[in-house]
């Protein structure tokens, strides 16, 4: 059974708070990943899952995954199962297009998510959550399906298959199919309930607590007519950052009672911010954060100027001690982009040992942040928008298997 | 190719746009166009040609006492403290098709200024008549807003006018209030110098709000086409089969030369399919979205068979 949701509302700052819109660790510390699957009821990822992806897709598993970025899960192993069958998935992600400076902490789901696709070879929709955003950040509607379509440029440089790729924004989509899913689900949610999930009071807009069927419908192939027809026991893989996972209890809870299947989950940890301070990378504070948008100069800059080191502060200690792994932020986003898994693991032991210092580390981080910004910013800006039309059209996506 | 101040004048007169036409000799600045037509004939306006780091245009249009605050508008056009600056003076004969001296809102009639964003002071609207440069700079022409309202919807424009003085809170609550305006499309001007768009800043220009944009003294560059991101400016290696292959060649013989260090032969290739294989992925997968873009685009706009 998916766990009592009353939980939630006692989130207080002397506990940690994971949800859609606040994510802060307990008392400045670190997040307790464990609490957290714990308290959401969710799984680990362990190896033998891992292997298992290996196995069935005959390739190297993701570097998210052989790094544990990608921990947790809601039914992975039944999506493999079927899979494995010879039964297909789709994959649903998305993005609350709230600002146009996209930084790396943002582009990890849909890094992945990409890998997904490729790997199994299934189809994929991405929703631009404007509404949302035009509901929560008080953008104007023009606005956030300004952000909306910027935002699906930088996304589409991420790599997607424009053959197996539907993206679509919820002003522009939301309706037909997609809008009778959206009243069935909200029929079985009170409001009570919607409450106490998402934290909504007395003072918040309507607006606000008639979102989260939008978030949770895509989950359904029989919202996406065009794409799905006639395929209703089509099964649903959702890659996201585990804050987004009460979404998707409200709609596993739900999904039975429609007589859908209810969508699997692979769920990501957060993307430390570069001064290392509890919780994510903020699109509000530049410096905590590497925008897919800065120079080599600026990379260079902010890495050595801001993160943070778990370096010792003198280089006699350093060689003495070793640098505390726990803590240092450029071994963590290695850990993140550093594909060679042998190259990492001679770092953490040369670093942690003393051998090496804080300066080389920083160095090689800034070449590989460089190398994926760059060849990101090369992408994007071969996306025209008649590309991002082409993305967005709704039209059958007939080699979506293939 | 670019709209001529007659063939503009000609244009107004067919909207039934009543305005006053005054010829003299070319002027470059304000205050030397004020010597010529005076405030009785209408409100002179000062004219910023501008650019952002995306690559995107924009005409400010303003009586000539408003205070332009460059910096206000770059926040309130959400593109941070800096954003925005002067565009170089290639962009001002691509783009606009006119010269220096010259930029005004007629300039959008041009298909060239198809993404540049106009912005009109609010205080124009107060005015009776005021003055603008018909795309020629030895010419002033005097009308209501209404008529030129009237001329940019006749284009397919819609008139924006701003309090171009407001001075809003702009902030994680507050977004920007003029982020709507901002173009969708950037556009590549061929730059005087090779810069790629990772290296920009330009030296900041010293001129002064009153001061028609005046660039260097240089003659203006050969004309080069405008692009749009549409075009090849994109990296062309998505577009174009023999630049494609020419890139894999390139990265893998530079990868070659690079990493033999008298290994085997299957070693070597081995490294080769370790490191080259994800990057020409994603290159392939671009190519393949491109060719289909442009398919869609096509479809789109497909006329049926005519029977």
């Amino acid at each position: 059974m998916e766990v009592d949701k009353k939980d939630e509302r006692e989130a207080e700052s002397s506990e940690q708070v994971v949800n859609p819109w606040e994510v802060s660790a307990k008392d400045g510390g670190k997040i307790d990943y464990d609490k957290l699957i714990d308290k959401f009821g969710c799984q680990r990822l362990d190896e033998s899952l891992i292997d298992r992806v290996q196995r069935l897709t005959s390739r190297q598993p993701h570097v998210f995954l052989r790094r544990g970025v990608f921990f947790a899960h809601r039914d992975f192993n039944e999506i493999l199962d079927a899979y494995e069958n010879g039964d297909k998935f789709y994959l649903y992600t998305g993005r609350g297009p709230s600002s146009e400076a996209l930084h790396l902490g943002h582009l990890i789901p849909f890094m992945f998510t990409k890998y997904l696709q490729e790997a199994f070879k299934v189809p994929l929709v991405i929703q631009l959550t404007d509404d949302e955003k035009c509901m929560w950040k008080n953008l104007s509607v023009e606005e956030s399906q300004r952000l909306a379509r910027e935002n699906a440029k930088d996304i589409i440089a991420c790599g997607f298959d424009v053959t197996k790729t539907f993206i679509f924004s919820d002003f522009d989509y939301v309706g037909g199919a997609f809008y009778k899913n959206m009243v069935r689900v909200a029929k079985c949610v009170t409001l009570n309930k919607a409450m106490g999930i998402f934290g909504f009071s007395g003072e918040d807009h309507i607006g606000k607590l008639s979102f989260p069927p939008v978030q949770a419908v895509p989950s359904f192939p029989s919202s996406f007519p065009h794409l799905f027809p006639g395929k209703d026991n089509l099964r649903c893989l959702i890659p996201c950052a585990i804050d987004q996972d009460p979404y998707f209890r409200m709609t596993r809870d739900v999904a039975p009672r429609l007589g859908y299947s209810k969508p699997a989950l692979i769920e990501s940890s957060f993307f430390p911010a570069l001064q290392a301070k509890n919780g994510k990378m903020s699109a509000s504070d530049p410096n905590s954060a590497i925008y897919v948008t800065d120079t080599a100069k600026d990379i260079k800059n902010k890495i050595n100027r801001y993160a943070f080191s778990g370096g010792q502060d003198s280089v006699e200690k350093h060689k003495e001690l070793g640098a505390n792994l726990e803590v240092d932020i450029p071994v963590k986003y290695l850990s993140f982009f550093l594909e060679d898994d042998s190259e990492l693991e001679h770092i953490k032991k040369e670093y942690g040992e003393g051998r090496m210092l804080t300066g080389e580390v920083k160095k090689r981080l800034t070449e590989v942040l460089t190398e994926m910004v760059e060849r990101h910013r090369r992408a994007r800006a071969a996306v025209t928008d008649e590309m991002v039309d082409a993305f967005m059209a709704v039209r059958p996506l007939p080699s979506m298997f293939e | 190719m670019g709209f001529s101040k007659d063939q503009l004048l000609d244009r107004l007169q067919e909207l039934e746009i009543d305005y006053s036409k005054y010829e003299h000799p070319p002027v470059l600045t304000v205050e030397e166009q004020a010597k010529y037509v005076s405030s009785s004939e209408g409100a002179l306006s000062k004219n910023l040609f501008l650019k952002d780091k995306k690559h995107r245009y924009y005409i400010v249009s303003a009586m000539v006492d408003t205070k332009v605050d460059m910096k206000v508008l770059s926040q309130r056009l959400g593109l941070g403290k800096g954003g925005i600056r002067m565009a170089p003076e290639e962009a001002l004969g691509e783009l606009l098709q006119v010269s220096l001296g010259c930029v005004t809102p007629f300039a959008v009639v041009n298909e060239s200024a198809r993404d540049v964003s106009l912005l009109l002071d609010q205080k124009f609207k107060n005015q009776t008549r005021c003055i603008f440069h018909p795309l020629s700079n030895d010419v002033s022409v005097s009308l209501n807003m209404l008529g030129l309202d009237k001329f940019l919807k006749s284009i397919g424009r819609d008139p924006v006018y701003v309090d171009l003085e407001a001075n809003p809170v702009v902030g994680k609550d507050q977004a920007p209030d003029l982020a709507v305006y901002v173009p969708s499309n950037s556009v590549v001007v061929p730059e005087v110098s090779n810069k790629t768009s990772t290296i920009q800043n330009p030296p900041p220009k010293s001129v002064s709000a009153d001061v028609k944009p005046v660039a260097s003294a240089k003659p203006s560059k050969p004309a080069g086409k405008v692009k749009s991101i549409a075009d090849n400016s994109a990296p062309s290696a998505y577009k174009n089969p023999e630049k494609f292959v020419e890139e894999i060649m390139d990265k893998t013989s530079a990868l070659l030369l690079s990493e033999t260090k008298g290994e085997s032969v299957e070693a070597l290739t081995e490294t080769l399919r370790k490191r080259l294989t994800s990057d020409f992925t994603h290159l392939a997968i671009m190519y393949k979205n491109t060719a289909y873009a442009e398919g869609f685009y096509a479809g789109t706009r497909h006329q049926p068979k005519r029977l």
